[in-house]
């Protein structure tokens, strides 16, 4: 494993917005299995503001640690904030991050963007637990019309 | 609180044994003298050379003037990709074929690549099966009029299996092409014997061991044809020149004495333990698969001290992490774990999915590990494979909708 800040491996070992949301307003997505990333947002909306987000990822320890920091960063922001925020606003609280991993710490911008995105496109995620498979996953980002 | 260590990554380098170590403290102090010297204090380091190089021949049945010593695997492999493809070269420059796997360690691929890119040489990289083995038959396939060397790893670094050298090493005497094999994993953990096997060059390392890092052998066959890899002062019979790691080569010695006389009731302790950590795991978690060779029907062909998993929908360095945190060292074939951010090419190599390599965790033994450990880990490892479930979007589906306008 790499060298990983403290603040870093203590948001890891205890993600504070990691889990699903079944009624969420908005769910953005990032990544491929190659290399290993795949990064899920869902966001709860209310009068342009984000007033809940969570976090899925099959990731590792950067991705997990830095979409926990941008969690508690976006919350509470209008989308056009939230929208605006870059990687360094995210990591500036985790300390130094191996350059390798930066692209790992960007993904859950990206999947907040899609999310937004997705919303402002009037795109709506519809929850079904009946197929729980992997194959399930490579699907998603098609929209049905 | 800080727990006690416990380390389960062998296969990138194991605890220095004490009595190796007690043997080695005497040559910085004591005994500093440079084996070339003439005066007797430089001919008692040049008679602790000789020891270890006569136990390490014995070791695998080899002759003490057929063992060079190099500063450790990687050397060994590049030396003797090189130095046998610039000999056979220099002799018949219609010669540039060279037969590997494609689960060699980086040290051999990387060296067939820079002989391809920088000397005109041509590679065959031969598949394996699901478990990680070559088949002898496709080596006899590939061998051509241009083929100078076949390279095959005997225990595999990230999955434990062991290939059939011995039935390889006949195919290559028959062709009269030399054969090259790396056992710096399996050495003191499976037989290995250069004649009964027909190697004509083989790389060996201490630190896997229990020995010191910076320290490792060549076995060359006598009359073999390979260049002298370093110049110099012709130390190593002009072979490798430089001033002798003198202090590495005793805990050499020492390691592979050691290694040898506790062969067997290491070996079996190792992979008891090996099996009970499998057992233990795969009843307490649901799907994982293990990769290499399986342990009922094909244990002995695993390395003893080798248990490598992958976990369905969990991404391995996250798992690493987590048992980073709990005291437990491991290692991952996860892309996010690599410096090339690939997924593990051995475990690619086998068949494996992206997802299925990137969820790999390989745990390495050694006989220094406790059934306690294994009692740890057994019971910490399903609950950190549960937190990553939970944490994963893998099987928790979204499907989206476009709303429709007039709503």
């Amino acid at each position: 494993m790499l060298k990983y800040s403290e603040e870093t491996m203590k948001r890891f070992s205890h993600p504070k917005y990691v889990g699903e949301m079944k009624d969420a307003d908005a769910v953005g997505e990032e990544g491929n299995f190659k290399c290993g990333d795949v990064m899920r947002i869902y966001l709860k909306i209310k009068d342009n503001k984000i007033t809940d987000i969570k976090f899925l990822t099959y990731g590792c320890v950067a991705a997990i640690a830095s979409t926990d920091a941008l969690c508690e960063t976006v919350k509470g922001k209008t989308l056009e904030e939230a929208e605006k925020l870059t990687w360094k606003d995210v990591v500036k609280g985790l300390g130094e991050m191996p350059t390798i991993k930066v692209h790992c710490s960007v993904m859950g911008i990206e999947a907040l963007k899609d999310a937004i995105k997705k919303y402002r496109n009037g795109i709506k995620p519809v929850f079904d637990d009946e197929e729980p498979c992997c194959e399930e996953m490579r699907k998603i980002g098609k929209v049905n019309e | 609180m800080r727990f006690k260590l416990i380390y389960m990554d062998n296969g990138a380098t194991t605890k220095i044994d004490e009595n190796v170590l007690k043997t080695m403290m005497p040559f910085f102090t004591d005994k500093y003298a440079n084996p070339s010297s003439s005066h007797s204090f430089g001919q008692d380091a040049k008679d602790a050379i000789d020891k270890a190089r006569g136990r390490i021949a014995e070791s695998i049945n080899a002759n003490d003037d057929e063992i060079f010593f190099t500063s450790g695997g990687t050397e060994s492999n590049n030396w003797v990709l090189k130095g046998v493809a610039f000999a056979a070269k220099k002799e018949d420059k219609n010669k540039n074929h060279i037969i590997t796997t494609k689960i060699e360690h980086k040290s051999i691929l990387n060296s067939c690549k820079w002989l391809e890119d920088n000397a005109g040489f041509t590679t065959t990289y031969l598949d394996v099966d699901k478990d990680g083995f070559v088949n002898p038959e496709d080596v006899r396939k590939a061998i051509t009029s241009k083929t100078i060397l076949v390279s095959i790893i005997h225990g595999n670094n990230e999955v434990g299996t062991i290939q059939d050298i011995e039935a390889i090493g006949k195919i290559c005497k028959e062709s009269k092409v030399l054969f090259h094999t790396d056992v710096c994993q399996s050495y003191s953990k499976s037989e290995l014997d250069v004649k009964k096997q027909n190697i004509d060059l083989m790389t060996l390392n201490a630190h896997k061991i229990h020995g010191p890092k910076g320290i490792g052998a060549l076995y060359v066959k006598r009359d073999t044809r390979i260049m002298d890899w370093q110049q110099g002062g012709s130390h190593e019979k002009g072979m490798r020149s430089g001033t002798e790691n003198v202090h590495g080569i005793v805990g050499f010695g020492e390691a592979v004495k050691i290694a040898k006389n506790d062969f067997k009731k290491n070996n079996k302790y190792i992979s008891e333990l090996r099996d009970k950590l499998i057992k233990g795991i795969m009843e307490n978690v649901e799907n994982v698969k293990l990769n290499g060779p399986d342990i009922k029907e094909n244990g002995n062909k695993r390395l003893s001290n080798n248990v490598n998993f992958s976990f369905s929908a969990i991404e391995g360095e996250s798992l690493g992490g987590y048992l980073d945190q709990k005291w437990v060292c491991s290692s991952t074939g996860s892309a996010c774990n690599a410096r090339t951010l690939e997924p593990s090419y051995v475990l690619k190599a086998m068949g494996l999915t992206d997802e299925e390599a990137n969820g790999s965790l390989r745990l390495t033994l050694s006989k220094f590990n406790t059934e306690e450990e294994i009692d740890y880990v057994i019971k910490i490892l399903p609950k950190i494979v549960e937190k990553l479930r939970y944490i994963s979007p893998i099987g928790k589906v979204v499907n989206y909708f476009k709303k429709d306008k007039k709503e």
